[in-house]
């Protein structure tokens, strides 16, 4: 950098940089849709960086290369399992949410066909839940789905009430990620240990899906008294394609994949180094922030909340009024589909997600929402808004600048307003 | 003109989930029913869909006593962007040029409606051009009333 032709260079970068940055800002995209996927923490890209080129080995491999790549899995191993509350071996690194719910379910089930086969869930689970359940149908098993009360909730009487001398594991999601409510996954976990105790049994096991969760609740596993928890690195600003499964330490699990001994045997394939990486520093970060975030989305939210249950008529809130995430406002608007608001809201740069069938490769609308009492009308008119890192309030009150108006426009079109 | 996303893709300059003209027709509707007065005089009304299924379309027709063509179409829709663009490009196709005969109305086929409007997703096809037979519904109510 000491010619000056290259130092005038950098000027000229930096101020184009800066100009393409002010015109962004101008039509500045206000994402409000955190529960779908996150940016990257660009504290965790730069500590995936060395891991692309820099340490490109393979973890198996002995000499040096391999050796540093192992050590950069082991330490984000072990950082996650600070953060849960748990021991690195309880770790299993996963490709998300998806694969952590069905490495869960499906291999426990299939490890322990022998000891029973019912398993207890919610109506309300994340598909890769259910989409496990299903399957498990298929195979024989018999699953008891709890409906939830109309804000949403599960109750310990309920699962208490399900229970079977051949239940072998239960699944309850730590909070829902459509409408936000919090479930009391640490008093069925408590329910499930005593139950164990006097039964003088191994099972029921007890499984969490705590990816809308991370970074506004808490996460210790001994707290929470679960088996398994699952985790998703691209819902708490870490890579895509990356999460972890918590299995506690002497639970046998069948593998979904066979191949190499990688991850204890239960998940095999070369490790994604840059992502496993990635992952636990973004839930460092995350839980750093989690108390201070968390203060400061919640009056946001109830912000919203008000100022749209006032302002636009014939509105309702969907989900617990208190016990939801701090960062989900899920409402449906009387007569007006919930794809049509979804694209006239993306017109004017707010990216927002629906509960309707219209934006999904099912006919069905959300089955959060039926489970919880909505009409498929009411459902197809949802509108769900999550906020995150970026959100401000000069955000929200851009929405509820908009949004009055999308929805008298669309309710002069519908023949149902 | 290919019924294919992909070249609705290729119309636009930011990537968009349909064609321009269904966001053209979405952001723009032609010929809805802003006030009930507007509908007053017509002859016919028909409807079909159900809100249980996401799609709900009324619409309304006016026909010449003599030509048996239609000279106004107006609508309401409830449902997606390809739902309320489906009907409102329906309303230019059926009263265009002095506008179809009923007879030529009764045959108007949803992928004719689709071709207009420079193809669906697949998954839209089916759901969302339903005013083709609401159309049929409100022409068979006139020919009830008018024969």
């Amino acid at each position: 950098m000491n010619c000056p032709c290259e130092k005038l260079a950098a000027i000229i970068k930096r101020v184009q940089r800066t100009l393409v940055g002010l015109s962004k800002k101008s039509t500045r995209l206000i994402y409000l849709d955190h529960a779908a996927t996150t940016p990257l923490d660009p504290r965790a890209e730069e500590a995936m960086h060395p891991y692309f080129q820099e340490v490109f080995g393979n973890p198996s491999s002995l000499y040096e290369q391999g050796v540093r790549a192992g050590q950069a899995v082991e330490q984000a191993r072990k950082n996650v399992a600070q953060i849960l509350g748990a021991l690195s071996e309880e770790i299993i690194f996963t490709s998300g949410g998806t694969e952590s719910d069905n490495l869960a379910i499906l291999g426990y089930a299939r490890a322990h066909a022998q000891e029973g086969k019912h398993l207890i869930t919610t109506a309300i689970e994340h598909h890769a839940v259910l989409g496990a359940m299903h399957q498990l149908e298929k195979e024989g098993f018999e699953v008891t789905y709890l409906f939830p009360d109309q804000d949403g909730r599960i109750s310990v009487e309920q699962v208490k009430g399900a229970l079977k001398p051949e239940t072998i594991l239960v699944s309850v999601m730590y909070a829902n990620n459509e409408i936000g409510t919090i479930e009391p996954v640490s008093e069925i976990g408590n329910l499930l240990q005593k139950y164990r105790q006097e039964t003088g049994k191994t099972f029921p096991v007890f499984h969490t899906d705590a990816c809308q969760a991370t970074g506004y609740l808490d996460l210790p596993v001994e707290k929470l008294h679960v088996d398994f928890l699952t985790l998703n690195g691209s819902k708490m600003y870490g890579p895509k394609g990356t999460g972890i499964l918590y299995r506690r330490r002497g639970i046998k699990l069948q593998p979904l994949w066979f191949g190499g001994s990688q991850e204890r045997n239960i998940r095999p394939g070369t490790e994604n180094v840059p992502g496993i990486v990635g992952f636990a520093k973004a839930l460092e970060i995350a839980e750093s922030l989690r108390t201070k975030e968390s203060e400061r989305l919640c009056p946001l939210r109830d912000f919203l909340i008000e100022q749209i249950l006032s302002s636009i008529p014939k509105s309702r809130l969907n989900g617990h009024p208190t016990t939801r995430l701090p960062n989900n406002i899920n409402i449906s608007f009387s007569g007006v589909e919930g794809e049509a608001m979804l694209l006239y809201l993306d017109h004017e740069g707010i990216a927002v997600s629906t509960g309707s069938a219209c934006t999904s490769q099912s006919l069905d609308p959300s089955h959060v929402l039926l489970a919880i009492g909505c009409s498929h009308e009411e459902a197809h008119s949802s509108l769900r808004f999550t906020l995150g890192r970026s959100t401000t309030k000069g955000d929200l009150e851009k929405v509820l600048h908009v949004l009055p108006k999308v929805i008298q426009k669309l309710r002069i079109l519908s023949p149902l307003a | 003109m290919s019924p294919s996303l992909s070249d609705g893709k290729k119309q636009t300059q930011t990537p968009w989930v349909y064609s321009d003209i269904v966001k053209n027709h979405f952001f723009h509707p032609r010929n809805f029913v802003k006030d009930d007065e507007e509908v007053k005089d017509y002859d016919a009304k028909g409807s079909y869909g159900s809100p249980a299924c996401g799609d709900e379309m009324h619409v309304w027709i006016k026909v010449d006593p003599h030509t048996k063509r239609i000279t106004g179409f107006k609508w309401r829709t409830f449902g997606c962007a390809s739902a309320i663009a489906a009907t409102s490009i329906t309303s230019e196709i059926v009263t265009k040029e002095g506008g179809m005969t009923l007879e030529e109305a009764k045959h108007l086929k949803p992928q004719t409606i689709i071709e207009h409007l420079g193809g669906l997703p697949d998954r839209k096809i089916h759901c969302s051009v339903l005013c083709d037979k609401a159309l049929l519904e409100a022409i068979n109510q006139y020919q009830k009333n008018y024969s």
